[in-house]
């Protein structure tokens, strides 16, 4: 029954996803101007990317399944890129 | 015929609505369409009509926004989008790729179910009363001012979408991960390649359409004016996501229809299609660039100049494989040896119609021009000639070529060209004076007009009818084909597709045994009838 | 065109050519719906951004006024369930059946404690009459840009919470399933089940930055 135990990995990406929200939110209350949000979306990116790569097992996933994973978010980028660029851009 | 085949299995109603047979889900979803089609088809009749006079003696205007709303809401959702992918592909694919179904068959059924819930949703606001937003659904007019079923229009779209996403899911994990032994991506036909760049489109385009609904009817039901400038909302918002689906959903309502035509003119031409991967790679092209575009729509609603320079120029681009395609097919003509069946007549006339439609696609990207064309018939004109010169074309031509294999029966090839030969002719006669009626500046969704623009307006309502009548002629064969027709061998057009290896109608499990594929496709030029069909 | 025989297809459905084959297309399959999940709560973040843009000061004001606390307990709750799933996925046997079960049932429970967080969040809200459409009051030079702050607030948070109330179902699904003899074929169930309830945890990720956190630093 020593299969039941969890394998390290998946503990060590538990523990570092809370410690990286205990960071951000730490971290939103240091007055840091333009860049609180800024540190906010790089520290989110990263806790998303220990659960895609972990937890949602994309580490030990090659070619094929990382074009799908990865459609999705190219695809948001145009949405959101492309699609801000009317408001950007308005006089 | 004396084995049982995917039609003779069983009898029973249980058997066809619990199918999870792609064939018999192909059927139920051809009959669905058929209905839709004619539904759309009358509200188009009834603007016609209506059309056929400068006054507003027919319907009121109220009346008529609700008839061409109806008209593109379901033209567009319930008829265009699912037709060729839904027909031809839920019943080609698995045949043309060597496999007994699709990745995903019981997906495949909720998706036909599904789509009926959105149609009859869809049926439920227009016969209550309709809706007069126009397909697009505008905001503030949608949200705060009209009067009619939006609601419960927009979740009919809404539900539908979900179809249209496990359709183009199921298509792309079917295309990966069952082809036959020895299918390679270069060795598909393709039809499928055209239907795989199509089912991205419908994967990552719907989910937007999804949350703009959402948000649209949001506003409305609660009066939270997400997009309503009095609290600093902007209606360009809802425009931008309508559009992000919708200009890709037009690719939606073409490709497929492409995929067909490179099909068609290379067996009536006997020949291998001219520069496969050229093609191959465009139909990506389409899809991907497809994306870029949408703020063509939206020149004169008020976006910024930069966006809609950035805009106009990627619309030159997205022309440019289209037009790769065209050139290809046209060489694929070259030195062809051409036979004019059916299903080659709707091809050609696919390749003229659609180069219209393109072209005048090109005088609408430009920024100067379309100030003077935007809602006008010109714009009207165009996109006809693209969804029905061009996709609906295409639907009938493949209808044709895939009837013996579907059915099992041959249609009347007499009969058949002349209702090609007639909706040829009845479409140019409706349309091309709307581009004359746009150029001269007609707008479009109104009931009434200067009297000066009536002779074009008689031309086209003229035209409607000989489309009508030409519409209704495959009725009649192909009913009388479905249950008197000559049996059909297992490859009446002698095409060397997977798909012609195997009897007309298929056995349930499409295959005997697995095929395995050795050689490209379209190799007219070799004698692959003569190999045997191993038991 | 040679033909070789058709593999026995007894143990899986007659498309596929091997179980492994038939996991890896369910796979796939689960990552393209990821997709368009990703695409429709896009067009949120695509309106959030535009609105920010357009009144920066509004949605900071905005962000202030959520519950800061309710937000980080909820974002430990899901970051934990979503390692309770990981753990029953990777320990997934016959042998293990039980205790795999135990795991999904906890998950589906740390989801129904996110919902009820939720539930109180919202009636804090409601109390302090920042619901739009509802009882919205907010005056003052920012009040537009609260006013859509919280527009999309209730609209992001509601879908992502109906996202995670079909993962609870899907979860005590599967657990239920899955406790007598379990098969490869609840073990590729299980994971599809696992991908979307990761993709929900993400999701609620990148809410969590982009609603809670704004503002905190000034007052």
């Amino acid at each position: 029954m020593s299969e039941w135990r969890p394998p390290l990995a998946l503990i060590g990406a538990w523990l570092g996803l809370l410690a990286l929200l205990a960071l951000t939110v730490t971290l939103a209350y240091v007055p840091l101007g333009a860049s609180n949000a800024v540190v906010a979306l790089a520290i989110g990116t990263i806790k998303a990317g220990l659960v895609a790569a972990i937890f949602m097992e994309l580490r030990h996933r090659s070619g094929l399944t990382l074009v799908f994973a990865g459609a999705g978010l190219f695809w948001l980028g145009i949405l959101l890129w492309l699609g801000s660029m009317d408001f950007l851009t308005r006089t | 015929m004396s084995e049982t085949n995917y039609l003779t299995t069983d009898y029973t109603l249980r058997s066809w609505f619990l199918t999870t047979d792609h064939k018999r889900i192909a059927i139920l979803y051809f009959a669905s369409l058929i209905f839709f089609f004619f539904i759309g088809g009358a509200a188009a009749t009834a603007i016609r009509i209506e059309l056929a006079t400068p006054q507003g003696d027919f319907v009121s205007s109220d009346i008529y926004n609700r008839l061409f709303t109806m008209h593109g809401i379901i033209m567009v959702w319930f008829f265009l989008i699912p037709s060729i992918p839904n027909t031809l592909g839920n019943f080609i694919v698995p045949l043309m790729i060597g496999a007994r179904d699709l990745a995903f068959p019981r997906l495949n059924l909720m998706s036909w179910y599904i789509f009926m819930l959105g149609g009859c949703t869809t049926l439920f606001a227009i016969f209550a009363g309709g809706i007069d937003t126009g397909w697009t659904f505008y905001t503030p007019f949608s949200t705060l001012y009209s009067n009619s079923y939006v609601i419960v229009a927009a979740a009919g779209v809404f539900i539908a979408g979900f179809s249209s996403i496990l359709t183009g899911l199921n298509f792309i994990v079917t295309i990966h991960r069952l082809r036959a032994p020895g299918l390679t991506w270069y060795r598909l036909p393709l039809f499928l390649w055209s239907l795989y760049a199509t089912s991205v489109i419908l994967v990552l385009a719907t989910p937007v359409l999804a949350i703009t609904l959402l948000l649209m009817a949001t506003e409305r039901f609660f009066g939270v004016g997400i997009f309503d400038p009095r609290i600093g909302g902007d209606p360009l918002l809802f425009q931008h996501l309508f559009w992000f689906y919708s200009h890709p959903a037009v690719y939606i309502m073409i490709l497929p229809g492409m995929g067909v035509i490179n099909e068609l003119v290379s067996c009536f031409s006997r020949k291998q299609v001219f520069g496969y991967k050229f093609v191959a790679w465009c139909s990506l092209a389409i899809a991907a660039v497809g994306f870029l575009v949408w703020g063509h729509h939206m020149f004169v609603s008020g976006q910024s100049l930069v966006a809609s320079l950035v805009f106009s120029f990627m619309s030159f681009i997205v022309a440019v494989p289209s037009a790769i395609k065209v050139f290809n097919w046209t060489a694929t003509l070259h030195k062809g040896s051409i036979h004019f069946d059916a299903p080659m007549l709707y091809a050609l006339g696919f390749i003229g119609l659609f180069t219209v439609g393109g072209l005048t696609g090109l005088f609408l990207a430009c920024l100067a021009y379309d100030v003077h064309a935007t809602d006008t018939y010109f714009v009207v004109a165009h996109f006809h000639y693209i969804m029905v010169g061009g996709m609906v074309t295409a639907y009938f031509g493949g209808l044709h070529y895939w009837w013996p294999k579907i059915t099992g029966r041959l249609y009347s090839e007499y009969w058949a060209r002349a209702a090609a030969i007639l909706i040829f002719f009845g479409f140019n006669l409706t349309f091309f004076p709307q581009f004359v009626l746009g150029a001269e500046g007609m707008p479009r969704r109104y009931h009434v007009y200067p009297p000066e623009f009536q002779v074009w307006n008689v031309l086209s309502s003229g035209g409607a009818v000989i489309l009508a009548i030409a519409y209704l002629m495959p009725v009649f064969y192909f009913g009388y084909s479905a249950f008197f027709g000559r049996r059909a061998p297992a490859n009446p057009w002698d095409a060397p597709g997977l798909e012609w290896q195997t009897s007309s109608p298929p056995p349930e499990h499409n295959f005997t045994s697995q095929p395995v594929v050795t050689r490209d496709p379209y190799q007219y030029d070799e004698d692959f009838h003569a190999e045997p069909q191993n038991a | 065109m040679r033909s070789r025989k058709m593999p026995d297809g007894s143990a899986f459905a007659p498309q596929y050519a091997s179980i492994p084959h038939r996991d890896h297309t369910a796979e796939l399959g689960m990552w393209v719906f990821i997709a368009t999940e990703v695409l429709l709560f896009g067009g949120l973040i695509l309106a959030y951004f535009i609105y920010r843009h357009a009144f920066p000061h509004g949605f900071v004001e905005g962000s202030r006024h959520t519950e800061i606390v309710i937000g980080t307990v909820n974002t430990a709750v899901l970051l934990t369930s979503s390692f309770l799933v990981a753990w029953a996925v990777e320990i997934f046997s016959p042998a293990t059946s039980r205790i795999a079960t135990w795991l999904l049932m906890g998950a589906a429970c740390l989801g129904l404690v996110f919902l009820v967080l939720k539930g109180i969040e919202y009636s804090k809200e409601y109390d302090a009459h920042l619901v739009p459409g509802i009882d919205f009051q907010s005056a003052g030079p920012l009040a537009d840009g609260v006013q859509l702050f919280f527009i999309l607030y209730f609209i992001a948070t509601a879908i992502h919470a109906l996202h995670v109330l079909i993962g609870i179902c899907l979860l005590t699904t599967l657990a239920t399933i899955c406790r007598k003899a379990p098969t490869t074929r609840h073990h590729t169930a299980l994971r599809s089940a696992a991908l979307y309830w990761h993709f929900v945890d993400m999701v609620w990720i990148f809410l969590f930055a982009l609603i809670y956190l704004p503002g905190r630093s000034s007052s």
